[in-house]
């Protein structure tokens, strides 16, 4: 009696944790799965076993192609900027200087705003003759631009929006570690003559590698997740120039009511994201402890 | 403990009793889901609507549902369809019709049309509006707002070229020729004026239709299993858009923003544009000149394109609450709703004795730009309405950018455009 007891408290305990689980997270992820194997049913025509269908189709769909490619582009240009900025600012506001309150608070702001906010604050920046930008360099004799209405630099644009809003929030675990280190090591170096540039390099540098690596997981999986942005900015345009992964999932499930397609685009945008973080986790951590 | 279940043994007493009192009344209650997809108090109208509406037909409850943007309205209709609860009325696009149908969503109208008065009053639209609602013979919606683009002009920049303000050019070559004499070179090469400008950011086809109009073609069949993407006229009309900006220079190339559009014409930065005749009351409130306002200017013949939403009932719910629908959706749009709806939303009225109330009348004294739009309804055209219509707009869209921003010859890409609508539906044709 006491035995079972034992047994059913803690089940009951995990109960409410893994009924909102399993209904919002495991059930939909399995469906997903499954889904991606069927074609999507239609009021009279009922859903039908395919196979690897759904994914061939993929190969030969040059919207998933591009959307593949922006994102690819979109993740290697945010990502070491943020990270590199970040870092930068985070250096910036842990020093001695003047006026370092307001300077954390306004490296922060961007990550308080809401994106959809951002966005729309961004879409005037970028409006062609007198948005904020174009306005500025007219000052030194450039001529207007089109900044999303040209496929050469819709992506870019966006890329700049998102580098702006991730790295005040990433800034934030920099100067975090960065506050941990020792200010004997400092002293140390300061002692034996060190420059700064080689004490942060041969220092501070490798002591920040497993926040780097933290940070970088996060920048990766935010460069596939947030796409609020161009939903308010482009909406995948022009010509699919600016279409994300996940902005071309929400399309295919929500306006073209493709979920067979949708699930199947899910589940290769989930196990590229499942790689990624393997091969981070998997064989970058080992490496990135100094020791 | 005691407590907690006596407040709910009272709790489930009163329930017991309002439902008793509600079978007494027993007033059929109606959700109506709408969007809102222009500026203005749409909310406070459509309650006041409502009430007016409860007061005549005091059996029947109508909950109005603000359902977002057009898109959104669909997602959440359908949604809620799929879970055994649609609302009974939604406005949706005219062009989600076939969506609707290939779900089993919606139901015909043709079954609730019973006596003359209702015939009449499904008679009283204009034919080219009920072409996006009807298929297979039968009426699937009807239409509760529409919208066309117009043709607006800056008078003064007329004048300072020489041109004469009051007329506005007729017919596509005198578009580029008063175009090319609009737009304004600096001596750096930058330009501080341009021409002409079409706005191409978002269902760009709608666009292209009224120039494939005015070239006498056709951009879909009346299917919506078939398009002509690659057809000549087609050709030839996105070339002509394309060619304002790279062939004759006077309009911006790339994509131009909807929302900034208006904006360019206000700050004189585009001499001409074309934009939807939902900004009539925008730019009369802030151009800060005189402005010319007309129908599209011409080619073989004139031609417009539609656009706008229709009231759809729901299939999956008792029929007395189709039936209080019906009620509601007729009540809706007839004559001095439909012009109430015109006049404070700058929709078109789509019947043409809503043309003929007093208050529309009254209403165009006042303001004369309101009949320019009445004006070009003998020319207008169907809207592109095909099955997987968000698909297929998606890829005459995603054709017209590649082309605007000189990506892709017009030929190129509307003959790709047409060989992904092929795969599409393919399924759909018989």
């Amino acid at each position: 009696m006491k035995k079972t007891n034992n047994m059913v408290a803690p089940w009951l305990l995990l109960l409410p944790a893994t009924v909102l689980l399993a209904a919002f997270t495991h059930i939909p992820a399995v469906m997903t799965f499954i889904n991606s194997f069927y074609r999507t049913p239609r009021g009279n025509r009922p859903a039908r076993f395919v196979g690897l269908d759904q994914y061939s189709n993929m190969l030969s769909d040059p919207v998933f192609m591009a959307a593949l490619k922006n994102n690819a582009i979109y993740a290697l240009g945010t990502v070491p900027a943020a990270i590199a900025l970040s870092m930068l600012m985070a250096v910036i506001v842990n020093s001695a200087i003047r006026g370092r309150a307001l300077l954390r608070m306004s490296f922060f702001l961007p990550t308080v705003l809401p994106m959809i906010a951002v966005a729309n604050i961004w879409l005037f920046f970028y409006t062609p003759g007198y948005g904020l930008i174009d306005q500025f360099l007219g000052l030194f004799g450039f001529h207007e631009r089109n900044w999303l209405g040209d496929p050469d630099t819709v992506l870019g644009s966006l890329m700049v929006l998102a580098i702006w809003k991730e790295a005040g929030f990433f800034m934030i675990f920099y100067l975090a570690a960065l506050q941990q280190i020792s200010p004997t090591l400092s002293e140390a170096a300061a002692l034996e003559g060190a420059s700064r540039w080689y004490f942060f390099r041969r220092v501070t540098f490798p002591l920040l590698m497993p926040t780097t690596l933290f940070v970088m997981i996060n920048a990766i999986i935010n460069s596939f997740r947030l796409i609020d942005h161009v939903i308010v900015m482009t909406r995948g345009g022009p010509d699919n120039a600016s279409t994300l992964l996940l902005y071309y999932v929400y399309n295919v499930a929500f306006r073209f009511w493709d979920a067979a397609y949708a699930s199947a685009l899910t589940v290769v945008l989930l196990a590229a994201l499942a790689l990624l973080a393997f091969v981070q986790f998997g064989v970058l951590d080992r490496k990135v402890h100094y020791k | 403990m005691k407590s907690w279940t006596s407040w709910i043994k009272g709790a489930l007493a009163s329930v017991a009793m309002l439902s008793a009192g509600a079978a007494q009344a027993a007033p059929v209650e109606i959700s109506f889901y709408y969007p809102v997809a222009i500026g203005g108090p749409v909310a406070s109208i459509v309650e006041d609507l409502i009430a007016r509406f409860e007061a005549q037909y005091p059996d029947i409850k109508v909950k109005p549902v603000y359902s977002g943007t057009y898109p959104e309205t669909i997602s959440k209709a359908l949604t809620a369809y799929r879970a055994g609860q649609p609302p009974e009325v939604a406005v949706m696009l005219s062009t989600d019709m076939y969506t609707l149908i290939d779900e089993d969503a919606i139901v015909a109208f043709d079954d609730f049309v019973k006596t003359d008065e209702d015939k009449a009053w499904l008679d009283g639209f204009f034919p080219v509006f009920m072409v996006n609602s009807e298929h297979d013979g039968k009426t699937w919606g009807v239409p509760f707002q529409r919208g066309t683009t117009l043709f607006f002009w800056n008078k003064d920049a007329f004048s300072e070229v020489g041109l004469d303000p009051e007329k506005g050019p007729q017919n596509w070559e005198e578009v580029v020729e008063f175009a090319t004499k609009l737009t304004k070179r600096e001596a750096d090469g930058n330009v501080s004026r341009w021409g002409m400008q079409v706005p191409s950011s978002l269902t760009s086809y709608w666009l292209l239709q009224g120039y494939v109009a005015q070239n006498d073609g056709k951009i879909a069949d009346e299917t919506g299993a078939q398009t002509y993407f690659d057809s000549p006229e087609v050709v030839e009309s996105l070339q002509y858009w394309v060619d304002l900006a790279y062939k004759h220079k006077v309009m911006k190339p790339g994509v131009i923003e909807w929302a900034t559009n208006p904006k360019d014409f206000f700050e004189g930065r585009a001499a001409m544009i074309t934009t939807t005749s939902g900004n009539l009351t925008n730019i009369k409130t802030n151009a800060p000149f005189p402005f010319g306002v007309q129908i599209l200017p011409e080619h073989k013949k004139r031609g417009a394109p539609t656009s706008g939403g229709n009231a759809y009932i729901f299939n999956g719910v008792s029929q007395d609450k189709q039936e209080a629908a019906f009620q509601f959706v007729k009540w809706l749009s007839s004559p001095e709703q439909a012009a109430e709806w015109s006049i404070k939303t700058g929709y078109i009225a789509a019947r043409e004795d809503a043309w003929a109330t007093d208050a529309m009348k009254a209403y165009v004294a006042e303001f004369p730009g309101a009949l320019v739009p009445h004006e070009q309804i003998p020319y207008m055209v169907p809207e592109l309405s095909t099955h997987e219509n968000q698909r297929i707009s998606r890829v005459i869209d995603d054709a017209i950018e590649a082309s605007l921003t000189a990506r892709k010859e017009p030929g190129q890409a509307l003959s790709d455009a047409q060989k992904e609508a092929d795969r599409i539906l393919e399924d759909y044709r018989d």
